[in-house]
């Protein structure tokens, strides 16, 4: 199949260090730390009090609202405390509930029927109960995806799994491939698609094959990209596979597609047949600071700390971070629990992380060839340092991926993306007054 | 272990400007060497002492009137100081040259805001200034003394240069003078400015950038380029008052303008269709001076002026977001 290479992009070491190692089950920790706010869109609303006694897949935040999805225990035990910490992603103070693990699982599950035998709204209501979002990190509710106003013919299912050090999606297909195609083809039903791709970057030839496998069974094509960082940015999967541009400011639907990751997929599949709630999740625990790289399941609230000492911590200073290095988010502390959005703990040593002061702009143009939305980045910066926010939204600021690969690039260290983050904020809270 | 924060990206490419700046140094080694080998040890005082002192200059201002105390040189008035001992004759007296190294970083350069903020390049800036300012030095050639190492360059005989020749008694007397002047300006033991004059070592120095992925082809191509296919129209109406176009491109500061001077990112244009423009247009403006106004060599103020419109091409060759293509809207 023809695919459309985007323009940009940027060739970072791939260090997929834990591709051949299998998705593990972790031991239970003691206690479980979830922050109530799993997802984008509206928080849900906490129905549980300190000392309720909770069960695995019990409820215990209600949404909010229709871009908001319920949060369920993740095991079987008691809250022991309700606390507000800053979020590691927002900043912000946010309300966080530690559960502590008191027994094996007593499962407090959904209704089950296999997965063919539900009808496209039944699909759509399970998967809000369930909890589910975009487990690729960006949260956002999965049932709002399969909900379009447009008409949509086709799903893309993201395997493209483009941030460096990060496995599990690769892992995901090679071991769970059946599951993954079974949710792709609940996710058609819903929205009423008739078409299915995979797309996955070149360097994961097991997976490619283990889902080209699968795939043939249930008329779901694998389509090869190139590995080009950032291939697995929504906008650029749709592109390489249909040639389709999402215009600027639009969703996927725009154009006539969902995409969803191969792991939501996988969750979505789990919660149809099983009636599972999304209360686990598959993540990389990798980088040169950790001994053991390695692909785990665990559950949503499982403190960072026990996945570090899983995989034995072996710097002594440097970067936790939550995620890929290109879009990740480095903690400040190893005692909260990841979320539904976690898709990988990468940890890089002082020595990988640090770099030198930023310096003068030198128009190097390399942020500019390397920005996959065409902007230009320098640019961009040197408005951003006047404080000129309407002159950046009218140079598409909004458009704007954060990939982060002009700060990769850049030979004046200058943290771009940091940059254009905070100048969203202010254009956003601009437009709302 | 110590938690680090930091945004993200949390890896970075290795490249620096210090980086840039060095391999930049690098690519001019060659004719670097050459002029040395050429016009001796007076011409090795000239590359080291200019480089060091336009360093001091650059450390000073920093160091003392920005009160930047973490200061660390990136090099880049090293490659500002090469690049305009390149374009002056090798006989030019040590001040006259310490004069055009203060004009070249301090007006070039540091009064705009030092690196990235100069609008011109500010090596350019820095001949402008002397060629003005000593019209009769800096046209005062000293005639190649290859191999001898102890003759300072400017107890040489003086003598003309192609273009120079070209332009005073006609290309006839010139083809007189230089014999065989397509290959001996593409290999460059021929008098002219003290780095301009091998093609071949140029070239071998822009490749060098061009693997390391510091420039990009656009520019020299487009400038190059215009320059042979105007120069042959020239030549084409009349042969015996213009060089052939294949000379034309190898003589006068045409390879040292076109590959590294045009070429500085800070000065010229973002997108590679921007590049184009810039390059097609010092094409133009080299050959109208060369052929049409009244000096032999029209270089220096070709990129002088393309530098002024980069603004202004950088404003009308902005790239499509994607995202607005027009079969989508």
């Amino acid at each position: 199949m023809l695919v459309w290479r985007f323009k940009g992009g940027i060739h970072p070491p791939t260090k997929k260090l834990a591709k051949d190692s299998k998705i593990e089950n972790l031991k239970p920790s003691k206690t479980y730390s979830l922050f109530v706010a799993q997802n984008s869109g509206n928080p849900p609303k906490l129905i549980v009090q300190v000392g309720s006694e909770v069960k695995t897949g019990q409820k215990i935040a209600e949404a909010d609202g229709f871009v908001s999805v319920p949060l369920h225990s993740p095991v079987t035990g008691k809250v022991i405390e309700i606390k507000k910490e800053k979020h590691p992603v927002t900043g912000r103070p946010a309300d966080i509930v530690v559960i502590e693990r008191t027994s094996d699982d007593e499962w407090v599950k959904l209704s089950a029927k296999p997965y063919t035998e539900y009808t496209p709204e039944e699909i759509k209501k399970r998967v809000a109960e369930a909890g589910i979002v975009g487990l690729g990190g960006a949260t956002f509710p999965t049932h709002v995806k399969l909900s379009p106003s447009k008409k949509v013919d086709t799903v893309i299912l993201n395997g493209a799994e483009c941030e460096p050090y990060l496995t599990i999606d690769q892992r995901m297909m090679v071991e769970y491939a059946e599951e993954i195609c079974k949710g792709g083809i609940a996710i058609a039903k819903s929205v009423g698609a008739t078409k299915i791709f995979v797309g996955i970057e070149e360097n994961k030839p097991d997976a490619i094959e283990s889902m080209k496998k699968a795939g043939s069974a249930f008329g779901i094509e694998v389509v090869v990209l190139p590995t080009k960082y950032p291939q697995g940015s929504e906008k650029h999967l749709i592109y390489a596979i249909t040639k389709k541009q999402v215009p600027s400011g639009g969703l996927p639907m725009d154009v006539g597609v969902v995409v969803d990751n191969v792991s939501t997929a996988r969750a979505i599949y789990r919660a149809l047949e099983f009636g599972e709630p999304l209360i686990e999740r598959g993540l990389t625990l990798t980088g040169e600071g950790v001994k053991n790289q390695k692909n785990v399941f665990a559950r949503i609230g499982t403190p960072i700390s026990d996945l570090l000492d899983y995989a034995e911590v072996t710097s002594e200073s440097g970067r936790v971070i939550l995620g890929g290095p290109m879009t990740g988010v480095a903690v400040e502390s190893i005692q909260m629990g990841i979320s539904k959005g976690t898709s990988g703990i990468t940890v890089l040593p002082e020595e990988i992380v640090k770099k030198p002061a930023e310096t003068n702009c030198i128009r190097c143009y390399r942020c500019v060839e390397a920005c996959p939305t065409q902007l230009e980045p320098y640019l961009l910066y040197k408005m951003f340092k006047k404080k000129m926010f309407n002159e950046m939204k009218e140079a598409h600021l909004m458009d704007c991926i954060e990939c982060g690969s002009c700060a990769y690039v850049c030979p004046a260290n200058i943290d771009h993306v940091k940059a254009f983050k905070t100048a969203k904020l202010v254009v956003r809270t601009l437009g709302r007054r | 272990m110590k938690l680090l924060t930091g945004p993200a990206p949390h890896i970075h490419d290795t490249i620096s400007t210090r980086r840039i700046m060095l391999d930049v140094l690098i690519a001019l080694t060659p004719s670097a060497i050459l002029a040395v080998l050429m016009w001796g040890w007076y011409m090795l005082l000239l590359e080291i002492g200019s480089m060091a002192f336009a360093e001091f200059l650059e450390f000073f201002v920093m160091r003392v009137f920005r009160k930047k105390k973490d200061f660390v040189p990136d090099l880049s008035a090293s490659v500002t100081a090469l690049l305009l001992v390149f374009n002056v004759p090798a006989g030019i007296s040590w001040w006259t040259m310490a004069s055009g190294i203060l004009v070249a970083i301090i007006i070039g350069k540091e009064v705009f805001g030092g690196i990235g903020n100069n609008p011109f390049n500010p090596a350019l800036v820095g001949r402008l200034f002397m060629y003005i300012s000593f019209p009769v030095a800096m046209i005062t050639w000293p005639q190649v003394n290859w191999l001898h190492f102890w003759t300072p360059a400017y107890d040489v005989a003086t003598t003309a240069t192609p273009l120079g020749e070209a332009k005073l008694h006609g290309v006839a007397a010139a083809t007189q003078l230089f014999h065989n002047l397509t290959w001996t300006s593409f290999l460059g033991i021929i008098p002219g400015s003290a780095g301009e004059t091998s093609a071949l070592l140029l070239i071998i120095g822009f490749l060098y950038l061009w693997w390391r992925k510091i420039v990009s082809y656009e520019i020299p191509v487009a400038y190059i380029g215009t320059t042979f296919v105007l120069s042959a129209i020239f030549w084409l109406a009349n042969p015996s008052a213009y060089y052939d176009p294949l000379t034309s491109i190898m003589v006068g500061g045409l390879m040292l303008g076109a590959l590294f001077m045009a070429t500085d990112p800070v000065t010229s244009p973002v997108t590679p269709m921007g590049k184009w423009i810039f390059g097609i247009g010092a094409g133009v403006i080299t050959v109208l001076i060369r052929y049409v106004g009244a000096y032999p060599e029209g270089v220096n103020f070709a990129i002088i002026l393309m530098n002024a419109l980069v603004p202004f091409i950088n404003q009308f060759t902005k790239r499509r977001v994607f995202g607005t293509m027009k079969e989508n809207v």
